[in-house]
């Protein structure tokens, strides 16, 4: 345990409590840390592909989470290894940044390790490999460049678009439905895209869930859902043509933030008082009828006096409305947001073609769907499904597709999925190997055969001969030179990936890449653990 | 070198067949708990709260008991979803739900022993499920443009959610209730107004249905006991010393006469607000807020039944059933919309009095009263019912109709066997497999009618080989029936919603390989 050592072999003490730390050094840290990492990607490695199984995952709570996302089952897997959480925060980059393959990331990091591991055995430097790595991975993302395609689609026509989404969604438990998802999630994108700038804001689509029905009731709506009902029971269910007036102010007399007080010490005074308040509300609602509005749509709450008042006028209301929900009424409108009821006018209501009022099965569960908007540049995807985890991974899983469709718009290229990008780039690093002279040389092969890793895995999953149908389709790529071929997970009965139209997007890929390789230098570089040991 | 832990202490991970096993186990036992409660004839459970009230519960209502129990198996859990789920979107068919998936599940784990894929398994029961679900579509019955078809077929459907309860000994009479109260909805599944009020004392058979309103309160002292044609003012305002809105208003005076002042000009203030209100000229006042004993007397005084403290739900009925509007001010008496009803009364139903509007103008609403002999008894009818309504209401949605008594499962079955004869490839096996699944219902449903299940269902399955068949389980005379002529049906949408959530469900527990469960949360301990 000790640091250091005087002449009389007493030690030195240099870290506070050292006696109660454990300490990891040298090959045995590295080795313990690839260890862990390589546990953390054989959990993962069998749900890739879209013969993945499931994880069921329990939190402390007890609630239930079953799902084949990678980001989301690390996530919730409470972690306590620290090499362990740098593969959760890889997954999670990987998440924040492209939004699928979360999965085959951390089974690409899993298979680096476990090749830097045999390196290790040999004797060769951590740093050399961490190099060596390095260098493969520039070679990886280039050739990725090279078979990429361009990839051409318009508003018109989103099949393309369609098959990328429906290959991300085939490996999860939706894939029954995957045609209808994947065409609503391209729906989605293409109505708040802007195709000029290539950006896409998916805070504009909204994916709200309520249990009951089943998934192919999952529909998508051009407006806004909000998980609310109007303020009073008796007011009208639909309108047409609404012009809503969006409020952040209550119906509630005003709050001064000075602190004041209004003393009453005669009759007369309480009197004037009790007019001012009637007053209040009557202004009021009298502002928003007199601007125009047939609906209110408030975050805050309302008096029962106001309420009454809103209800007598012939306005319907809706209150507590969240935050989020109303920046995106308002944009989906064209309304703004106004915070005082002396500022409203005319110009600031937002316009919808219809609001109405849908509830659902037995329990008096209602929502307010607003539709036809102005703008209908913010959209809702409201999912229903059987239970409450299915809902969860549909949410999931919608987020990929749409993350994915996102991708596509920004950058128009793809590579070909089922494991036929990385047995081409494992070709070409093999090749480019030869050609580096020292140390590096190893590690660049090792790369080669962790790219390897991907496909074996999907043909594990699909319960294929693994090495067989590598080499297979090793060699065919070799033979025909053509980097289209791939694992044939759904026994289509070809292998070639263009034919079976399984896409991914080039950037998902190059960053898989990229952000596996960082995360296993960094790993590789460690070679000191020094961590307070259990009490 | 060893592995490092990588959860955290007490998270406990299983992996692969172990990990399957846990969930087949648990699933099953599920639906082993609530099996016997599964037809006309299944019985009862008795449920008692860890609570302190240690009350208990008698029921035979699926969700009721899967609510209850504690469970701490994952894949359990899972079903015991599905089950509430089908109670909040259905209503009915929660028992089954969680039978038919734990069957699945039962024929899912024979076939992973026998070395199939999971995989290939979802893959064939999705198929089969796909198949079963048209087989319903084909045979379903829609009397929508025949009215009086459709009642009897409501009839039918309600006797037959109610036969498994305890109300069967009256069904006749709660299907009667029950269908009644539907039809006065006219079409919306809101179920809110429908009022369902519990008296104990009296039998089950003195229930009735009463097509005005109920409302569980007393009469005022000194005011009208009886009004006719009265005008309603429902109301939601604060009938005692109104408070000053304003923020930071306080009331400071420098002497007793000063106090004495503003007492009287709060006292006027009141006076004003009734006077208010009285001008609409009404006969009767109901407020959800408490009306305190001066307006009361002005009240009174003035001829006017008020009435204080109706909760929510009773106001918006009530405001509902009249054709009133909900009022908080009260400063324009001509555009205020009063309820009408031709006459308020007070009645007794026991011992109780309730205050009974009759006679009103919006005939949607009504009130079940419900009589028992003990609160146990009037608990497990108020769900039959509620159970037997929401068939209702949503079958008055979706007209079409299935017959029962394990005729549904039958026909499936028979089309999905079809369907594996004609699948190349391991599928057949899960397809078959699920058609085995379908046809344990009817065998449940005879075994806890004490019958000779594999008996029943051979004969049930030859007799299904003729075409055009309505033959069933008839629990009652112990052998295959004519449904049709037995009056057994059953709602479409309910026997779909079984059918597409229990194949969900067990499929998701199939693509399970790995169950990692985190270390729970600590309490404090408060014992």
């Amino acid at each position: 345990m000790a640091l250091a050592f005087d002449e009389y072999g007493r030690p030195f003490i240099i870290i506070k409590d050292q006696e109660q730390k454990s300490r990891l050094r040298g090959l045995e840290a590295q080795k313990a840390n690839i260890s862990a990492g390589k546990a953390v990607a054989r959990i993962l490695r069998t749900s890739l592909g879209p013969k993945g199984m499931d994880k069921m995952l329990q939190s402390p709570d007890g609630d239930v989470t079953i799902t084949n996302d990678g980001a989301t089952i690390l996530e919730q897997m409470d972690v306590d290894n620290q090499i362990a959480k740098l593969m959760v925060e890889l997954s999670r980059s990987q998440d924040y940044e492209i939004g699928d393959g979360t999965t085959g990331v951390v089974v690409m990091a899993g298979a680096l390790l476990e090749q830097a591991e045999k390196l290790l055995e040999r004797g060769i430097h951590p740093i050399r490999i961490a190099e060596g790595y390095e260098m493969a991975s520039r070679i990886a993302v280039e050739h990725l460049e090279h078979i990429s395609q361009k990839f051409e689609f318009s508003a018109n026509n989103i099949e393309p678009l369609m098959q990328t989404c429906m290959t991300t969604l085939s490996s999860k438990i939706v894939n029954r439905c995957k045609h209808m998802l994947a065409e609503i999630a391209i729906k989605a994108v293409l109505a708040v895209a802007d195709l000029e700038r290539k950006d896409v804001n998916l805070d504009l689509i909204k994916v709200e869930g309520k249990v009951g029905g089943k998934l192919e009731d999952t529909e998508l709506v051009y407006g806004i859902t909000v998980d609310k009902d109007m303020s009073h029971p008796q007011m009208p269910k639909r309108i047409e043509n609404a012009k809503i007036a969006i409020l952040t102010c209550p119906f509630e007399p005003p709050k001064p933030k000075t602190k004041h007080k209004v003393d009453i010490d005669t009759v007369e005074k309480f009197q004037t008082l009790r007019q001012q308040e009637q007053k209040y509300f009557d202004d009021m609602v009298q502002k928003c009828k007199d601007v125009g509005a047939t609906l209110v749509i408030c975050q805050w709450g309302f008096d029962d006096e106001a309420n009454h008042l809103l209800m007598h006028r012939n306005l319907p209301a809706v209150r507590w409305v969240g935050g989020v929900e109303l920046e995106l009424i308002a944009i989906a409108t064209g309304g703004r947001i106004v915070p005082r009821f002396q500022e409203l006018t005319p110009e600031k209501l937002g316009r919808a073609g219809l609001v109405r009022e849908k509830s659902f099965g037995t329990t008096k569960d209602r929502m307010l769907y607003i539709e036809q908007c102005a703008n209908s540049r913010a959209v809702t995807i409201f999912i229903r499904g059987g239970n409450k985890m299915v809902i969860e991974e549909t949410k999931r899983s919608l987020h990929d597709a749409l993350c994915v469709a996102r991708n596509l718009i920004r950058n128009n290229s793809i590579v070909y999925g089922g494991g036929s990008a990385e047995i081409s780039c494992s070709i070409a690093v093999e090749a480019a190997a030869d050609k580096y002279p020292g140390v590096e040389q190893y590690a660049i092969r090792s790369f080669a055969e962790a790219l390897d890793s991907i496909p074996m895995a999907l043909a594990e999953n699909s319960g294929l001969q693994p090495i067989d149908t590598l080499t297979a389709v090793k060699s065919q790529q070799v033979k025909e030179n053509n980097p289209y071929c791939g694992i044939d997970c759904n026994d289509v009965g070809t292998n070639n990936m263009q034919q079976q139209n399984v896409f991914e997007t080039l950037i998902g890929k190059q960053q898989q890449i990229l952000l596996a390789t960082q995360v296993v230098k960094m790993i590789l570089k460690i070679d000191d653990v020094i961590a307070p040991s259990d009490y | 070198m060893a592995v490092e832990r990588l959860l955290k202490d007490e998270a406990t991970e299983e992996k692969g067949d172990r990990a399957r096993m846990a969930s087949f186990v648990g699933a099953m036992a599920i639906a082993d708990v609530v099996k016997t409660t599964l037809g006309p004839k299944g019985m009862d459970k008795i449920l008692q709260s860890t609570g302190r009230g240690r009350t208990v519960t008698v029921t035979n209502d699926g969700a009721t008991i899967l609510k209850s129990l504690h469970i701490d198996n994952p894949a359990a859990k899972v079903l015991v979803d599905i089950s509430k789920v089908q109670d909040d979107e259905v209503g009915d068919g929660t028992t089954s739900v969680v039978v038919l998936a734990g069957e699945l599940l039962r024929e899912a784990e024979k076939m992973v022993n026998a070395k199939i894929h999971p995989m290939t398994i979802i893959a064939g029961y999705r198929m089969a499920a796909e198949c079963a679900r048209n087989a319903l579509l084909q045979k379903a019955m829609d009397n929508k443009q025949d009215p009086e078809k459709f009642t009897s077929d409501l009839m039918n459907i309600a006797m037959t959610t109610l036969s498994s309860k305890i109300l069967s000994q009256d069904k006749e009479h709660f299907a009667k209730l029950a269908v009644d109260a539907v039809v006065r909805l006219k079409g919306s599944t809101n179920l809110d107004s429908i009022q369902i009020i519990k008296k104990a004392g009296g039998s089950l058979k003195d229930s009735f249905l009463d097509e005005g309103f109920i409302l569980d309160k007393k009469i005022g002292i000194g005011q009208p006991k009886r009004i006719e044609n009265a005008k309603i003012l429902v109301a939601n305002t604060a009938m005692d010393t109104d408070k000053v809105k304003i923020y930071g208003a306080r009331v400071r005076v420098d002497s007793m006469a000063r106090v004495a002042e503003i007492e009287g000009a709060e006292k006027e203030k009141m006076r004003e607000k009734v006077q208010k209100i009285i001008a609409h000229g009404i006969n009767c006042f109901v407020n959800r807020q408490l009306i305190y004993n001066f307006p009361e007397e002005l009240f009174a005084d003035a001829g006017i039944l008020a009435i204080e403290h109706a909760d929510f739900d009773g106001i918006e009925r009530l405001a509902l059933v009249t054709g009133g509007e909900i009022a908080s001010t009260f400063d324009n008496p001509e555009s205020v919309k009063l309820g009408h009803c031709k006459l308020i009364e007070e009645i007794m139903i026991g011992e109780d009095k309730l205050i009974h509007f009759s006679g009103v103008a919006m005939g949607q609403a009504c009130t079940i009263v419900l009589r028992g002999a003990s609160s146990h008894v009037l608990d497990e009818a108020e769900r039959s019912l509620h159970d037997a309504l929401c068939v209702l209401s949503q079958t008055v949605n979706d007209s079409r109709v299935l017959l029962g008594g394990g005729w549904p499962e039958m026909v499936m079955a028979k089309e999905v066997d079809e369907l594996a004869r004609k699948t190349p490839g391991k599928k057949a096996h899960a397809i078959e497999a699920f058609s085995r699944a379908l046809q344990a219902i009817p065998t449940i449903i005879a075994d806890n009618a004490g019958l000779d299940s594999a008996e029943l269902i051979s004969q049930l399955r030859a007799e299904h080989h003729k075409e055009r068949t309505n033959a069933g389980i008839d629990v009652i005379t112990g052998g295959v029936g004519d449904m049709e002529k037995l009056g057994i049906s059953e709602s479409f949408k309910v026997k779909q919603a079984v059918l597409l959530s229990a194949t969900e469900a067990s499929e998701m527990i199939l693509r399970v390989d790995e169950i990692i469960t985190c270390a729970p949360r600590r309490r404090e301990d408060r014992m």
